[in-house]
Order: structure tokens, then sequence, then C-alpha cells
């Protein structure tokens, strides 16, 4: 039974219930991006936050990245924590120099004296029949660098819960949210006390195989498991929920039982995140493995016009393709 | 001088220009050519009178002056120290402010302590000013660290070594203090050549939108290690901050009574909610970019030479020895003092230890990351297996 503070809200609307709270619980904590304000976001992220906490706290800002996120910096180093809006995954480059070269090594070049807790969300992945820049998932060029973290939640219940942790961490987070995941609907319960924000999380357990992914792919993925559930397979699904830090260690007791593991990400499997959990989970579960880690993932190739996604996307049946190929050692 | 030498570099533009280039008034030239700066001390020392800026320096006494050139002398001694310790193997890279030192008193004696400042690589000077002890400024120079002062201790914000990004820092933080509904003021550096980045060029727009209080101080020394200005622009810069909506004014950056009161007006256009102002110190890099340069592959001695004639320092020792504002006990125990700072930067370069290995594993994160504790754990574990070895 839900309780009283249990609610059914889709995945964007807990975005916006989260900002909300933040908004109203710390003077300090600023909305920036562009057509946040009025419009409330080309997602409605953002929808009468502006309306109800006023211009200069949630901020409609000139049409430049780097200077969102170089602003939200200097913001920060004044004692604000600035919730910053890329409007789509293929438009965060501009700022690509800011985040990587400022905002990830502020910290250390500081010896620890400068804090920058900035949030940086960014819509992501595809599914949605858009044009070009708008369907990308960059998140590993973010993952290779020190000083970042990257979250990403695959449901409205963590999406609520996760964007509270972020804007609380004092390091700056990278915070992709699954833009087709977000007319999907949860539950959302505003008083528990959730667990560690970079702590991966099964969301179905099995015993012939793991699969592991986060943000969109985790409904995929539990669709696959409800298919080969048929075929008598039982698949164990981990949302990582985090890619960096990754919580290996669950993948590793995961593996450790089902000594089999695919991973699934719509970003590009070369130099993807898959490749790194690999070889990681290779180097930890060596004696487990009973066949290689496989990855499914998009290919190197700039993502495709939006007839050919389907194609370009891991789906149901690659994704079973890959666990058959797992389970055929 | 210096505008023939520059107009020099320029290429005939076309022959239509060179139908009218006898004209004085017409004639197309470098960008930097018939716009006078602020001045109001020639390189002969001599005190011009300006209506609009006197006010900004009238009641300055001369003991303040005394400490203009005091700040001037020991800059330049301590400069002229780190080059000598990049040459003696102690730093790795130096880079030398020799010639801006007048541009980056001036501007920095402006400030108020409340006021928050964001440096480029190169501003020893404004360091100088807001107490950071120069020996602080040479750690990143030596490799021990990235830099090594806190930031809110002086309200001197950390060098910026990629060129522009600071001006964005800088127009955040004067946001902030817009939402604060403090009066405190900032003041960002760039170059000549930071003046191309996107960075800067979108600081200016953020600011003027929000109408920030920020002054956008570009010292506009010549030379982006060899590209000159008219590489970066056809316009004079500070005709840059128009577009933009602001003011912008051009200073004789190697006048430090000039730099003063053009930064004092700047700022208190900004206290009080008038936004932000670009100020263009047109100054000149004497030295090398760094101590990895040459400058004799990209430019001549003549133009040197015609920039070393309005030193910064020598034109305010001519006006305070004119005036009888200084003996020549001052400039001796100065001398003395330039010695001493000099030998105490000697030894605590030298002095400086190399970091602890396991530095590399701090402060990446404020709170923490599972990923940086196991490598910290697995290289603890590579270094203790030589232990056994008993080397």
């Amino acid at each position: 039974m839900a309780a009283e503070t249990t609610k059914n809200m889709a995945l964007a609307k807990a975005i916006n219930e989260s900002l909300r709270h933040a908004l109203d619980a710390d003077p300090k904590v600023l909305i920036m991006g562009e057509d946040v304000g009025k419009l409330g976001g080309v997602f409605r992220v953002t929808d009468g936050l502006q309306k109800d906490f006023g211009e200069s706290r949630v901020i409609d800002t000139p049409l430049a990245e780097s200077g969102i996120v170089g602003t939200a910096i200097g913001l920060a180093l004044r004692g604000y924590r600035p919730v910053v809006e890329i409007q789509f995954d293929g438009f965060v480059f501009p700022a690509y120099d800011q985040i990587v070269t400022q905002l990830a090594k502020m910290h250390a070049r500081s010896l620890g004296k400068v804090k920058l807790p900035v949030v940086v969300r960014i819509p992501y992945g595809g599914g949605i029949g858009a044009v070009e820049h708008h369907s990308e998932s960059p998140e590993s060029l973010f993952a290779h660098v020190a000083g970042l973290k990257i979250v990403s939640p695959s449901n409205a219940g963590d999406a609520y819960w996760m964007m509270q942790q972020a804007i609380q961490s004092d390091d700056p987070v990278i915070f992709f949210e699954p833009k087709r995941r977000y007319w999907d609907k949860g539950e959302v319960n505003t008083e528990a006390i959730p667990g560690p924000l970079h702590k991966a999380r099964v969301v179905r357990e099995g015993t012939d195989l793991t699969l592991v992914a986060y943000g969109p792919m985790v409904k995929l993925c539990q669709e696959v498991a409800n298919a080969a559930a048929e075929e008598g397979r039982s698949l164990e699904v981990l949302d990582l929920r985090s890619v960096s830090p990754l919580d290996f260690d669950a993948i590793q007791a995961s593996v450790e039982k089902t000594r089999r593991l695919v991973v699934v990400h719509e970003a590009p499997v070369f130099f993807g995140s898959g490749a790194e959990i690999a070889a990681r989970i290779t180097e930890r579960c060596f004696y487990h493995l009973e066949a290689p880690v496989l990855r499914v993932g998009g290919y190197h190739a700039p993502y495709p016009p939006a007839r050919l996604e389907d194609e370009y996307l891991p789906g149901l049946d690659r994704v079973l393709d890959a666990v058959d190929r797992a389970l055929a050692y | 001088m210096t505008v023939e030498s520059t107009a020099a570099r320029k290429p005939r533009r076309s022959a239509g220009t060179k139908s009218t280039a006898g004209k004085r008034t017409t004639a197309r030239k470098s960008p930097d050519a018939e716009h006078e700066p602020v001045q109001l001390l020639t390189p002969e020392g001599e005190r011009v009178k300006n209506a609009e800026y006197d006010k900004y320096v009238d009641d300055i006494t001369p003991e303040e002056l005394r400490g203009l050139y005091r700040d001037m002398v020991l800059t330049r001694r301590f400069d002229a120290e780190a080059t000598s310790l990049q040459r003696q193997g102690e730093l790795g890279l130096w880079a030398s402010l020799l010639g801006q030192e007048a541009a980056q008193i001036g501007s920095g004696r402006a400030l108020r302590d409340d006021d928050y400042v964001f440096p480029t690589y190169r501003e020893h000077g404004v360091a100088w000013c807001r107490g950071v002890d120069p020996t602080n400024l040479l750690g990143m120079f030596r490799g021990v660290n990235n830099g090594g002062w806190d930031p809110n201790g002086n309200n001197f914000h950390l060098y910026t070594i990629v060129i522009g990004s600071q001006t964005l820092h800088a127009t955040g933080y004067a946001m902030g203090i817009t939402k604060d509904g403090a009066d405190s003021a900032v003041i960002a550096y760039f170059g000549d050549g930071a003046s191309s980045q996107g960075d800067v060029a979108e600081s200016f727009t953020f600011s003027a939108v929000y109408n920030a209080p920020v002054v956008f101080f570009c010292q506009n020394n010549q030379w982006a290690i060899s590209e000159p200005t008219e590489k970066q622009t056809r316009v004079p810069l500070y005709q840059r901050a128009q577009g933009y909506g602001f003011p912008g004014v051009r200073v004789d950056g190697n006048d430090v009574l000039a730099s003063l009161a053009v930064t004092k007006w700047a700022l208190e256009r900004a206290r009080s909610g008038e936004g932000p102002t670009l100020v263009e110190a047109y100054t000149y890099r004497m030295g090398a970019h760094t101590t990895s340069d040459d400058p004799s592959r990209y430019r001549g001695d003549e133009e040197r030479l015609a920039w070393e004639a309005k030193d910064p320092i020598l034109r305010l020792r001519r006006f305070l020895e004119a005036s009888n504002h200084a003996d020549e006990g001052f400039f001796a125990e100065l001398e003395a003092e330039s010695e001493a700072l000099g030998k105490r930067v000697r030894e605590a370069v030298r002095a400086m230890p190399d970091p602890d290995h396991f530095a590399i594993f701090e402060n990446v994160y404020a709170d923490g990351h599972a990923l940086v504790d196991e490598e910290r754990a697995q290289f603890a574990a590579y270094q203790a297996s030589f232990a056994d070895e008993g080397v």
C-alpha cells in the first residue's frame, strides 16, 4: 500500500518536484538554463518554478552553454548551488571545456579550498524520433574526467531522490536524465530515506545471467528479463544509477552468482562504460565467469536519422541475442 | 613611435585605401592607431590634466605615490628573481609580467578588500596588491602544486591557465554579488589574445544582460605569444564593449596613475549598479611570453626599445623626483628591500619540498569517490612492495 507521502508521477514531474523542494529548502539553490523560466524548459522539467521562486533564482540564460556553466562556477564560488540545464545532450559540447578544465578540476587545483556544488542536468538518449544532436549519450566522455560524478536515474522515485542528493553533493554532478522515460510514471515517496547516491540496485533477481544497465536501458532490460523468463531463463537486472563512481562491488556480487554478464547502454560500445565494466569485472571475477562479458550499445557511427534509430539503439531482440550468445558458452 | 611600429607590421589593405593614405584622417591604420589612451603621467613623468579622471587620484598623497612606486619595484624584482630561478632549474616555467607593472599595480590598488579578483597566470602584481605572498605563486611554476593559495583568503582566485575561462567565473561571481545585495565588485583580468575567446564574448553577453558588477581588465600587451594584436581584432579592443552595451575605455597601461583612476571609475560604476565596464590597458610585454618562448623569432628590438622609453617605473620615479615626493633615502631603502625580497623568494623556492606521492589522490573530490580510494590503495600496495627489498 502506498503511504500518504507516496505519489504516482512521471519522471519529469518527479525532477520538477525535487527541484521545487531544493529551491524551497535552500535559498542558495539556483536553476539556470535556456528556456527554464517562463517556458518551464523544453521538456517542462522546470515548469512553474520561476513563477513561484522568481527570476533571480530560476534564471533564463543567454543561449550560450559555456557561459551557463562558466557563470554557474562563479556563482558556486560565491556560495550558490546552481542546477544548470543543458537543453539537449548534443548541445553540451560548447560547455565541455568549462566542465572538464574548470568544474572538474578546481577542487583539486585549490587543494580542497574551493568546492563547486554544481549540478549539470542533461536530458540524454534517443528513442524520441528527434533530429540530429538531440539523441546522444555522451556519459563516457564525462566519466573519463576525474572530479566529476555521473549519475542517471531510471525511474521517477530515483529521479526525485537522486536529484536531491546531487544538489546536496559538494562535488559537481552531471545528471543524465533519460528523456524517453520522462513521461513514464512511477511511485515517488517524498519521505522515504534513500540509499546512497552512487550505489547500484538489483531491480530483478535472477540466477542465470546478469544484465547491467542505467537510465533508459533499465526498463528495456526488465522487458528482456520478462521475455527470457518465458523461455525459462532467469536473468538478474542491475540498475547502476551511477556511472562515476561505478558500483563494481554490486556487479561483482551479482556476477559471482550468475557467472554471466551483459552490459547494455545506448552510448556507442567502443570505449563506452561497458568496456570499463567488462575489463574490471573480468579482473575481479575471472574464475567465476563462464562467458566473456558482452556489450550491447550504439555503433561507432554518428547517431543516425530518426528513421534508423531503432536499428541503432539496443532493443529487445539485440539484447536477447547477446543473452543467448553469453548463455551458449 | 608605437603607432608607427604597429602600423609597419600591418599589410596594406587595398588600392582604394592606398589612394587616401596621405590624408591623416582617413588612412586605414592598425586597429590601435588614433586611439589615444587615458594618460595622467607622461613617459617623462609630467602630470597631465584630465577633466574626467583627475578626481579619482586628486586626493592621492605623496606616501601613496611612493607606495605605488614601491609596489612596482618590488613586483619587478620578484619577477626578475623568478625568471632567474627558472634559468637555474628551480622553476619549470615562469610567465614574466615585465613591462605590465603599472597596469597591474594601478588596477590592483583600486580594489577594496571585499572585491574579488579573477587573474590569468601573469597577474603577479595584482597578487602582490591583494597580499598573496609571492612565494605562494611559485608552487605551480615549480611543479609542486597547481595553485598554492586559498582564493578566499585574499579574494584572489587561482591563476587560470586556459585562456579566457576566468572571465565567465568573474561574471558568475558578480551575478552572485547582485543576488546578495552587496556592493562589492569583481575584476576579471585577461589579455589581447583572450579577447578572441568565445568565453570572453559570452562573459560580455552575460554581464551585460544581468548588469553584473564586473570590470573586464584587458591588458593589451600587444602580443599573444607570437601573434600581434592585429591577428586578434580589426577594431581597438576597448571598442568591443560598445556592441555589448557597456562602456569601454583605453588607458595607458604603463601609467600607474591613469590605470588606478580608470579602474576606480569602472569599479564605482559596478558598485552603483551601472554594470560592467571594459578597460583596455594599453601596454607592452617587455619579455618573452614565458621562459620557454623566444621573441626574437617574431619581433625586433626597435619595438621593445620604443616601449622601454615608456617604462612604467621610470616615469613614476621621474614624477616623484621632480615633485620632491621622494628622496634618495627612499630609493636606497627600496633597493635594499628589493634585494631582501629576492633573497627571501630564492630561499623559499629552494626549500620548497616535493609533494607527498599520495597528493595525487588528494582533493580529487570533496565527498570522496570509490575509484580514487581503490586506486590509492593499489598505489600504496605497489609502493609498499618495495619496502621488503630493503632498498
